[in-house]
């Protein structure tokens, strides 16, 4: 339905942090895109924008948003979706992605990625707002699966029917977190496994891998976090194996938000993710 | 102040004004000051020390609680300003108009 | 068109005294119970320390304590209204004012002021600094008429305290003690780092006018008797605090 002109090579990526711009500048390998999250350069200049100019020159970039909330029951924010247009249009990046979740009701931006339950009514409900980014950016874009703590009671829908549901019904394609699957599929009791096998593999444009942390629930049961401040476990590269044995080769992101390491630690990360790209040629 | 006053200050300004070259080589990586940049920055993690224990749910409440732990403000002393009360004569009747707008 | 669940969801959120709504599981059918706290403690402790990081020289002044209490009330009563976090805390400085609490630390809202100024100058608009040889050839009359167009990252903050030797203070080891004087800061961004200066004698008077659209002759008026027009003028175009020159 939409056009994207040049997607995401399928190589290692990492998610773009400014204190690493000197390190990327000399030596960015094994590294072949960045992704960067949209709200962080809707400001009106400075070296934020002049960075991420600076790097869109040398390599594809990825625009994750994490403010549209998709999710949300509220209309869609006209003046947010005004703002990713205008980064979108100048930057023009080889993909755009958001979550399947919300961040704001009433006004209120809670600045964290909630979950929604999966029903009749919100399937409706993200379709429209799919609709509405994509209409707006002129472009396909990716939805990306959560990271869950808990269930909805009322929901009626497996995430993975939801997700191809929506596919079906906006032709968007889809970000595949690994580490997400791992994360809700521990915390709400079903199988990694099950979930990768049922996944449309074929909307996948993108596959996110972060670390996460261990706490436990009231019942002792184990509650991973989706905390991004370590290594991706190793659970989770296998289970990435998995996803690329069903879908071939796909740009691969290292996500790591908190207690940012020095460059050569994500470079060694992207390093893993390269090898498991290069498994599927061996 | 006369014309003449102002004009030989204008010169001497702009003189100094155009020795400072604006030359930053390294100006687009290093952030000199302040960490500025880390503020407010978004992203799609959870954040840092989340964690299911009730570390939040302490509810804020009432405007007025008695100091703890006070930090380097204890250091500073500022006798004749500790009334919040105007001070310092000519500059007293100055209106803040910051943030401006632009 | 909200379910029960996403409304409770919502509201119980930002209370940490609210039960956890009620539709929510472990995906067992067993109560959501501290799972929830999951989605609480990231909302109140990313704002919590969105402030800090914005804050800082707020938060080493009052102790991490008391930061911790003030940022915990103000991100209950002023959630984000935007998803720009940049802009987060715009309202903090009046907040901190109105809290009993604080109310022995006069110049606390004029450094959070402050810290806030040198964030919004840190994300304003690019603008090439004004060529200052554009003033060298201009007569006496026509300078009077001509108007400075201050440069977007510009910001002028008028303080009944010392508040950049508070800041400095703080903020940078070694600092003096600071002062009893009040102090006006313009803030600058030659490339791309924003730096609070100390203005000269008058100078404050003077950029205010400037910044309100006033012409130089208007300005220079309204300086004062003690105005420094050379050092004044020195630091701002050296700092290129200006982008533009109107004449007519």
């Amino acid at each position: 339905m939409f056009d994207t002109t040049s997607p995401l090579p399928p190589l290692p990526g990492v998610g773009y942090k400014p204190q690493h711009y000197s390190a990327i500048h000399n030596d960015p390998a094994p590294v072949g895109w960045f992704e960067v999250h949209a709200e962080n350069y809707m400001g009106d200049g400075g070296r934020p924008l002049a960075q991420l100019r600076a790097l869109s020159d040398r390599f594809p970039i990825s625009v994750h948003g994490v403010g549209l909330s998709i999710g949300g029951p509220d209309r869609l924010d006209a003046e947010h979706l005004a703002r990713l247009k205008h980064l979108v249009g100048w930057l023009n990046p080889a993909s755009f992605s958001e979550h399947l979740a919300w961040s704001t009701h009433d006004s209120a931006f809670l600045n964290d990625l909630l979950p929604l339950p999966y029903t009749p009514a919100t399937l409706a409900r993200v379709c429209d707002h799919v609709d509405e980014v994509q209409e707006a950016l002129g472009r396909r874009m990716l939805l990306e699966n959560p990271s869950s703590y808990l269930a909805f009671a009322e929901s009626t829908l497996d995430e993975t029917d939801f997700l191809n549901e929506v596919v079906r019904r906006t032709g968007c394609g889809l970000l595949l977190d690994v580490n997400n699957v791992f994360v809700s599929a521990t915390n709400l009791g079903y199988s990694p496994q099950d979930y990768i096998a049922r996944f449309p593999m074929a909307a996948v444009g993108e596959i996110h891998l972060a670390g996460h942390d261990e706490d436990h629930d009231d019942f002792g049961a184990p509650l991973l976090i989706d905390s991004h401040g370590r290594e991706v476990a190793d659970p989770v590269w296998a289970l990435l194996d998995m996803v690329l044995d069903r879908a071939g080769p796909l740009p691969l992101l290292i996500e790591w938000d908190n207690d940012v390491p020095d460059w050569p630690v994500l470079a060694a990360e992207a390093a893993r993710a390269a090898g498991a790209l290069a498994r599927l040629t061996a | 102040m006369s014309y003449t006053l102002k004009s030989a200050a204008l010169v001497g300004a702009v003189a100094a004004a155009i020795a400072a070259t604006g030359a930053h080589a390294d100006e687009m990586a290093q952030e000199k000051c302040y960490g500025v940049s880390l503020a407010g920055e978004n992203d799609c993690a959870a954040g840092p020390g989340t964690t299911c224990a009730g570390t939040s749910t302490v509810d804020y409440q009432g405007n007025a609680w008695t100091l703890v732990d006070a930090g380097t403000c204890t250091e500073i002393e500022l006798p004749e300003m500790a009334d919040g009360t105007a001070r310092m004569g000519s500059l007293d009747a100055l209106e803040r108009d910051l943030p401006m707008d632009s | 068109m909200a379910s029960h669940a996403e409304t409770g969801f919502r509201t119980a959120l930002l209370r940490g005294d609210a039960p956890v709504p009620k539709g929510l599981t472990d995906g067992a059918g067993r109560p959501a119970g501290r799972r929830f706290n999951v989605y609480r403690n990231n909302v109140a402790v990313a704002l919590r320390e969105a402030l800090e990081v914005g804050f800082p020289a707020v938060a080493k002044l009052i102790g991490p304590e008391n930061f911790a209490r003030a940022a915990g009330m103000f991100l209950r009563a002023h959630p984000p209204a935007s998803p720009l976090m940049m802009h987060y805390g715009a309202g903090f400085p009046e907040f901190l004012e109105r809290l009993e609490a604080l109310r022995g630390i006069g110049y606390l809202g004029d450094v959070a002021r402050m810290e806030l100024a040198l964030r919004q100058s840190y994300h304003a608009a690019d603008a090439p600094a004004l060529d200052a040889t554009r003033l060298a050839g201009m007569d006496e009359a026509a300078l009077m008429r001509a108007r400075l167009v201050p440069a977007p990252a510009l910001r002028l903050l008028r303080s009944d305290w010392p508040v950049l030797s508070i800041y400095r203070f703080t903020m940078e080891p070694g600092q003096p003690k600071p002062p009893a004087r009040a102090e006006a800061v313009v803030i600058t961004r030659p490339d791309f780092d924003p730096l609070p200066h100390l203005l000269p004698p008058g100078g404050a008077g003077f950029l205010a006018a400037l910044i309100k659209g006033g012409t130089f002759g208007a300005a220079v008026e309204t300086a004062g008797p003690d105005f420094d027009l050379s050092a004044t003028l020195s630091l701002l175009l050296q700092q290129g605090a200006f982008s533009d020159l109107l004449t007519d």
